[in-house]
């Protein structure tokens, strides 16, 4: 099994994702430079959190227009497993791989610290390990992560079950008070209607050994893996 | 060929939160300024561009805000192209 980390011109959470994959998972891992257009056969590819370009423009936007994006792009019509965690998550939007965008955090602040997130399907290629009603506890740190989308969209992905995890209380309780950026709905991760792109906010890869102050992000890697020893 | 000065206004969808712009209200509002309603913040992109015509060089444009300039998920964009001088 081997998985790619993308790095873009400003990415910073590459080396905590290869760590993730490399230590926390046991996986072998790599880095895919954004401007090469060679994915070194890879069985599923990370684009990590940061500040891409910038955010130049809008965040992601830029990077979504990056030339490995094409080879990124092919992998997952593909079928193959594409994750985007917080700057990756804007960049898959930017590059109309998942539908949405992200906008500023409704109160304007950069928002970085733990929060708790309901697990609403664990029946993806990255959340195999979990149960739907799990409650995690993993970090954020972002200025622009209010997910947005036309109501009709909404109500297609809530339909289609696209909405992987939501902002909630520790209880679970998904209300406006665990909302940490005004995002539709308390979404903090959808997936594509095909099941094998996902975007999050969040950052489970900052999760996943005690020393952090949480393992709740584990899953999400080991889920990943049991789904690619599974197809 | 014509040189175009082209200029792309893209400000937030209408209708949807723009908590900069009522950021810069309530500042506004604060320092005493009165009458003030429905802020927005944006921003200009402004460049030339060589095209065969008024309609070409709007058309290329069109394309260029729906697929990177603008994001039309929560972007409105407004476009002026005025021509400069035959090359």
């Amino acid at each position: 099994m081997k998985i790619g980390v993308v790095t873009f011109p400003g990415s910073n959470c590459d080396y905590d994702c290869y760590r993730a994959l490399k230590d926390g998972l046991g996986a072998e891992a790599v880095y895919l430079w954004h401007k090469e257009h060679d994915l070194q056969g890879v069985d599923a590819v990370f684009l990590p959190g940061g500040f891409s370009y910038g955010d130049y423009l809008r965040a992601g936007a830029i990077a979504a227009h990056s030339p490995i994006m094409r080879e990124v792009k092919a992998f997952a019509e593909g079928g193959g497993p594409v994750a985007g965690i917080c700057n990756g998550f804007q960049i898959l939007c930017e590059a109309g791989m998942l539908p949405g965008g992200l906008m500023r955090n409704r109160g304007l602040k950069f928002r970085s610290r733990p929060v708790h997130l309901l697990v609403e399907r664990a029946d993806t290629a990255f959340t195999g390990e979990y149960a739907a009603g799990d409650v995690l506890r993993i970090p954020i740190a972002h200025g622009e992560g209010c997910y947005f989308a036309d109501p009709e969209l909404l109500d297609e992905l809530e339909a289609n079950g696209q909405v992987v995890f939501r902002y909630c209380s520790g209880e679970g309780l998904v209300s406006p008070d665990a909302n940490p950026n005004g995002s539709a709905r308390n979404i903090a991760g959808i997936i594509n209607a095909g099941g094998n792109v996902l975007g999050m906010m969040p950052h489970p890869e900052r999760a996943i050994e005690p020393l952090l102050g949480s393992t709740d992000g584990l899953g999400f890697f080991r889920s990943l893996a049991a789904h690619l020893a599974r197809v | 060929m014509t040189d175009f000065r082209v200029e792309v206004r893209v400000t937030p969808r209408r209708g949807i939160l723009d908590p900069q712009g009522s950021a810069v209200q309530g500042a506004l509002k604060s320092l005493g300024f009165g009458g003030v309603e429905e802020v927005h913040v944006g921003r200009l992109i402004r460049f030339s561009l060589a095209a065969d015509s008024d309609a070409d060089a709007r058309e290329r444009v069109d394309a260029m805000c729906r697929q990177l300039l603008a994001n039309p998920v929560t972007e409105d964009f407004d476009v002026r192209v005025e021509a400069l001088a035959a090359a």
